[in-house]
């Protein structure tokens, strides 16, 4: 079947009812309300869809990142331990094998999402929404992409203009 | 009279420079060996007859115990993955491939190239979960008792690093075996249920256009998938070479996408969802975003590309002597199958066309070989591979005009100075048959 014909398909089922798909295969998943994923249910997307309640500044951000954080990645985002790479660095990518950091993203909400999944290194999923707000406000402002007094949280956070955004280009749009 | 038999057949005569010879030839290889000696002579080329068989100790005693899990001979205790984090500090660890001694098709389990962002997670494969939600019909949960009775394919990939050779950016050829340069990709037999099987009993809400894979590991590591991947060639795959995938490689379960970068092929997945935009997650908006010339960068560079190397002869290796030597190597494609693999051994001024080693697989390895008589003056070897796509693997100077070289030579080559690298490999062999990494 043709990927176009399997989605037609899908979504007919999806549309009236997926009891004619569901014969046809051994149907063994068990049901689950979306509810009961939340403690899975993590990631940010960039439109700011999944981002929590909660807020921060970079000043409530320094605190806990000298806390958690400086261990590894280096006071002020400079200077990490090593195999870790700095969290400040200007967005100059010309070379290819430029340094890529925060200010390479295209958007803040990967900022968020991979310190609410991975971080801290060895505590991941241990930081409350508001620390969360408050270290991607302290690295954004480290990086000067926001200002030192700017409140990040679930409305500012997406509208944040990052340096690099314009830059990308998709590989190969077709084959998405 | 089998020598005057012998005698008859004309030395095959080379097809292109340096004495590369017709792959025919391998198809009547016992024939026509003593041909390509070139001498006539039955025995090697240096004259000096084998010393006389005797019995060694281990033809005259019984042996060891036979192991429930058995490993190879300790002769071969070099035959290993080279780590670049073997103390488990805490950052990533890679395990690569030794290509360079290695033969055929199928990676072993063992030296299958790994890396870990956040070590081997101890997964109890009664507890680990995979659920499936977002926007579907019916959010559903699956084990791996319950996957275990659904009906299941098997297949040969390989799976690539989007990071492979990346030494290979290097301004300057870096000094390394095929295993330090290409280690991060293997191939395998997978066997697993298609992900689209899964799908179909959740109901794909047609808002969906991509799909989140994350894995149960500490970093939870996720990356998103076209919804037009998931529904084409995706398995849960639950083997690997037949056996239960091996923790580095992701046990017990791991989202398999043929043809696309390795880290995409999420481990211990244990979360899909379903979802109307990409995530933008770390390693899509980061990692494996390439930095191109001109300060623009590429997104979504999923598909990894026609490539191929050689890997015997190559970095690691000599040739003792001139005479008859095989070059062989693999050739892979994300696209699909392997159409032709050409072979030079005067630094691309002249080319043959190699012999594939059937069976050849879509997106998996497909072993080339090429005969070749060495006559002790200088060489470059180098392979370059086609696709059934059309697609080609590009020559250096094409490559380095659109994707950039370093400034300065890379002298770490574990790094990683970009992605996606799958430029041709030239191994320069001297007179004295000593084989150095060069650009040609």
């Amino acid at each position: 079947m043709s990927t176009r014909n399997a989605l037609f398909a899908l979504s007919l089922a999806f549309a009236f009812g997926a009891g004619t798909a569901v014969a046809e295969t051994p149907g063994l998943g068990k049901p689950i309300n979306e509810a009961d994923i939340t403690a899975w249910n993590i990631e940010v997307l960039p439109d700011g869809t999944g981002l929590p309640a909660g807020s921060g500044t970079p000043t409530q951000g320094a605190a806990i990142y000298s806390q958690k954080c400086a261990i590894c990645h280096g006071e002020n985002g400079v200077n990490p331990a090593a195999g870790v790479l700095p969290l400040v660095a200007p967005p100059k990518f010309d070379r290819i094998d430029a340094l890529k950091t925060v200010t390479y993203y295209k958007y803040a909400t990967t900022l968020f999402d991979v310190v609410r999944r991975s971080m801290p290194y060895q505590m991941p999923k241990t930081l409350t929404n508001d620390e969360l707000y408050a270290l991607s406000a302290y690295i954004l402002s480290l990086n000067k992409i926001i200002g030192e007094n700017d409140v990040m949280d679930a409305k500012t956070l997406p509208q944040v203009k990052m340096p690099n955004r314009d830059n990308f280009i998709i590989w190969a749009p077709d084959k998405i | 009279m089998t020598m005057r038999k012998r005698r008859k057949i004309p030395p095959p005569e080379p097809v292109a420079g340096n004495g590369l010879l017709d792959r025919r030839m391998l198809l009547g290889r016992g024939i026509m060996f003593a041909g390509a000696m070139g001498t006539g002579a039955a025995g090697s080329l240096t004259g000096a007859a084998a010393e006389p068989l005797k019995d060694d100790p281990w033809s005259l005693e019984m042996g060891s115990v036979v192991p429930a899990y058995q490993v190879p001979s300790r002769f071969e205790k070099d035959v290993v993955r080279t780590r670049s984090n073997p103390n488990n500090e805490f950052r990533n660890s890679h395990a690569r491939t030794p290509h360079h001694l290695l033969q055929g098709t199928v990676t072993p389990n063992g030296l299958f190239f790994s890396i870990s962002h956040s070590g081997l997670p101890d997964i109890d494969p009664a507890q680990h979960k995979l659920v499936i939600h977002g926007l579907v019909k019916q959010p559903l949960v699956y084990t791996v008792e319950s996957l275990s009775r659904y009906p299941m394919v098997t297949r040969m990939h390989f799976v690539e690093c989007a990071g492979n050779s990346a030494p290979m950016f290097s301004n300057e050829p870096v000094q390394a075996t095929a295993q330090a340069l290409h280690g991060l990709c293997s191939n395998a037999e997978w066997t697993g249920v298609p992900l689209s099987t899964l799908l179909e009993e959740t109901g794909i809400d047609p808002k969906a256009k991509w799909l989140i894979g994350e894995g149960a590991d500490s970093l939870s590591l996720h990356r998103s998938v076209p919804i037009k991947k998931a529904l084409d060639d995706a398995m849960i795959a639950l083997y690997q070479n037949g056996e239960r995938i091996q923790p580095g490689n992701g046990y017990p379960m791991r989202l398999l996408l043929p043809g696309y970068q390795g880290n995409m092929n999420i481990k211990h997945v244990r979360r899909i969802k379903l979802i109307d935009q990409p995530a933008m997650s770390f390693y899509e908006a980061k990692t494996y975003s390439q930095i191109l010339p001109g300060e623009k960068m590429w997104l979504f560079h999923f598909t990894m590309e026609v490539k191929s190397f050689i890997t015997q002869p190559s970095f690691g290796h000599s040739l003792k002597e001139p005479g008859y030597y095989e070059i062989s190597g693999i050739a892979y494609s994300g696209n699909g199958r392997i159409s032709k693999v050409l072979v030079s051994a005067d630094g691309g001024k002249s080319w043959a066309q190699a012999a594939l080693q059937e069976p050849v697989l879509p997106k998996a390895f497909t072993r080339f070989r090429m005969p070749w008589r060495w006559d002790g003056q200088p060489a470059v070897l180098q392979s370059r591979a086609w696709d059934e796509s059309g697609a080609v693997q590009p020559l250096r100077p094409e490559f380095v005009a659109a994707r950039g070289q370093t400034n300065t030579p890379v002298t770490n080559p574990l790094g990683f100075p970009n992605q996606h690298y799958n430029s041709i490999t030239s191994w320069g062999v001297d007179g004295s048959g000593g084989i150095k990494h060069v650009y040609a």
